[in-house]
């Protein structure tokens, strides 16, 4: 068993957002932070957070892990460790707290260019990912001490996307990546059933978007077809760029195949909000763009307790 | 795989040292490992949309030393940077870290994908993918969500550090 809140535990992270879930997912943001709020997680905004750097490996790793180690040591100057919503910018983030461990002239190199910018890093700041964050810190039992509405009658299709749970090295080996099951049961403690699907570990094609369409787009189709076949009432995510292929893409994709998906698509900590009683116009369902009047009259209709 | 183009391979067209300067690069230092088992093309999600990326037949061809076809070819940037390979490679090639040593090599010589430009162009000019303004703004406000000042000033100054971005070309753009 993870570790749970104690009463005196307090947690309290820089919030860092990246690129993607600001402009393009505030269903994310929003949902985030209400339930975060609701938990007793303290997320704070600091000022002059960057992109986290990860677009930048593939032209120059080092200014990956440049780019990683500013928006690291701002966090380390308050004092905070980082919540990230975006799974690339928690992949990022902490390889370049791995790499700088485990090489400390790397570390004395990234700081001697840091110092264009006046600042430096000593490597203490801590990256989680949000819903590692409610899996691990807040943990299970104290999660469901939540739970107003149960959403008993509902199942939906859990998608992990890539950079939540690999490299595992990365990420502390928290999860066997080949066979996770933080999800599911995050899903569950919120009543709702979790549908297995052979895509639920698979790639969402955003890393190919920008490259060839076409690819990512077929990438995207296999994990689109395979939740779709178990009926689902939603697909449930935790990453922006998988939002932006599954569902933002997801007309398109449909278009291309000939394929009528009409697959709601949620976020996590939105599906968990609906669960703990907030209202949908508080958890961004505004802004999500594939069924979500049919999905929430569906979890509307739900039996109650 | 087995409708590939038999090419002829010109052997003193080789670079015998290719892949012992791709061992040298972060994330490359482990491709002598691999002993060709395919696992990494079998776990490839890309590989599965799209057959003009193959993992196995990316690092042989390391290995041989066909260094221009592998540098000056569009395969390299179609790795979707997802890690199954990386995972489940039993050499432990850290196939994942291998693609983006390539492509740092590849962009050190020359040929950067013009995608890569653009973002990059745009970290220098927004600090971020996204730039957020006043219409965003006023959006995440309908959310209550805070305001976000960008500010590109440190993020520039680190990617001309490291040669991403040239100084000049962003004299250009903060004139205008």
């Amino acid at each position: 068993m993870r570790a749970t809140l104690e009463k005196d535990k307090k947690l309290e992270y820089a919030l860092f957002l990246g690129c993607t879930v600001p402009v393009r997912g505030m269903n994310y943001e929003t949902s985030a932070r209400q339930v975060a709020q609701k938990l007793g997680i303290a997320l704070v905004d600091k000022e002059g957070f960057s992109c986290c750097g990860f677009p930048v490996q593939s032209v120059n790793k080092h200014a990956a892990l440049l780019l990683a180690a500013r928006n690291l040591s701002l966090a380390e100057e308050a004092g905070l460790d980082i919540c990230v919503l975006c799974s690339a910018c928690g992949v990022n983030l902490s390889e370049a707290n791995h790499a700088f461990q485990s090489d400390p002239d790397l570390l004395s190199r990234i700081n001697a260019d840091l110092k264009a910018v006046g600042k430096s890093y000593s490597g203490k700041t801590k990256v989680k990912h949000f819903v590692r964050i409610l899996y691990e810190e807040v943990g299970l039992d104290q999660l469901r001490k939540h739970i107003r509405q149960p959403l008993s009658g509902l199942a939906v299709a859990p998608f992990y996307g890539c950079h939540y749970l690999k490299p595992a090295e990365i990420h502390d080996r928290f999860e066997d990546p080949e066979d996770p099951k933080s999800l599911e049961q995050l899903i569950e403690i919120t009543g709702a059933q979790a549908l297995y699907h052979s895509s639920r570990i698979s790639c969402c094609g955003g890393g190919v978007l920008g490259i060839d369409e076409p690819t990512a787009q077929k990438v995207a189709k296999m994990t689109l077809d395979s939740a779709k076949a178990t009926g689902a009432d939603a697909l449930v995510l935790q990453c922006g760029t998988c939002d932006v292929m599954l569902e933002v893409s997801q007309k398109k994709i449909g278009k291309t195949f000939e394929v009528e998906y009409n697959l709601p698509v949620v976020y996590y900590p939105q599906l968990l909000g609906l669960a703990m009683g907030i209202s949908p116009e508080e958890l961004g369902f505004a802004l999500n763009r594939v069924g979500s009047r049919e999905f929430l009259e569906r979890v509307q209709s739900l039996p109650i307790g | 795989m087995s409708q590939e183009k038999r090419e002829k391979i010109a052997v003193d067209k080789l670079d015998p040292k290719f892949k012992d300067q791709v061992a040298q690069e972060r994330g490359g230092e482990m491709i002598v490992r691999c002993f060709a088992c395919g696992t990494c093309s079998a776990s490839c999600p890309v590989r599965q949309a799209n057959d003009r990326f193959n993992p196995r037949r990316i690092i042989h061809m390391v290995l041989l030393g066909l260094k221009d076809e592998v540098l000056s070819d569009d395969f390299v940037w179609l790795c979707a940077g997802c890690f199954s390979c990386q995972e489940r490679c039993p050499q432990g090639v850290k196939i994942g870290d291998l693609m983006t040593a390539l492509r740092n090599i590849a962009v050190r010589e020359g040929h950067i994908h013009p995608s890569f430009t653009a973002q990059m162009n745009l970290l220098g000019k927004a600090g971020r993918l996204m730039e957020i303004g006043d219409f965003e703004n006023k959006k995440r406000g309908r959310f209550k969500l805070p305001p976000i000042q960008q500010d590109a000033a440190e993020v520039r100054t680190l990617l001309e550090k490291c040669g991403v971005l040239q100084p000049e070309e962003v004299q250009d753009r903060g004139g205008g």
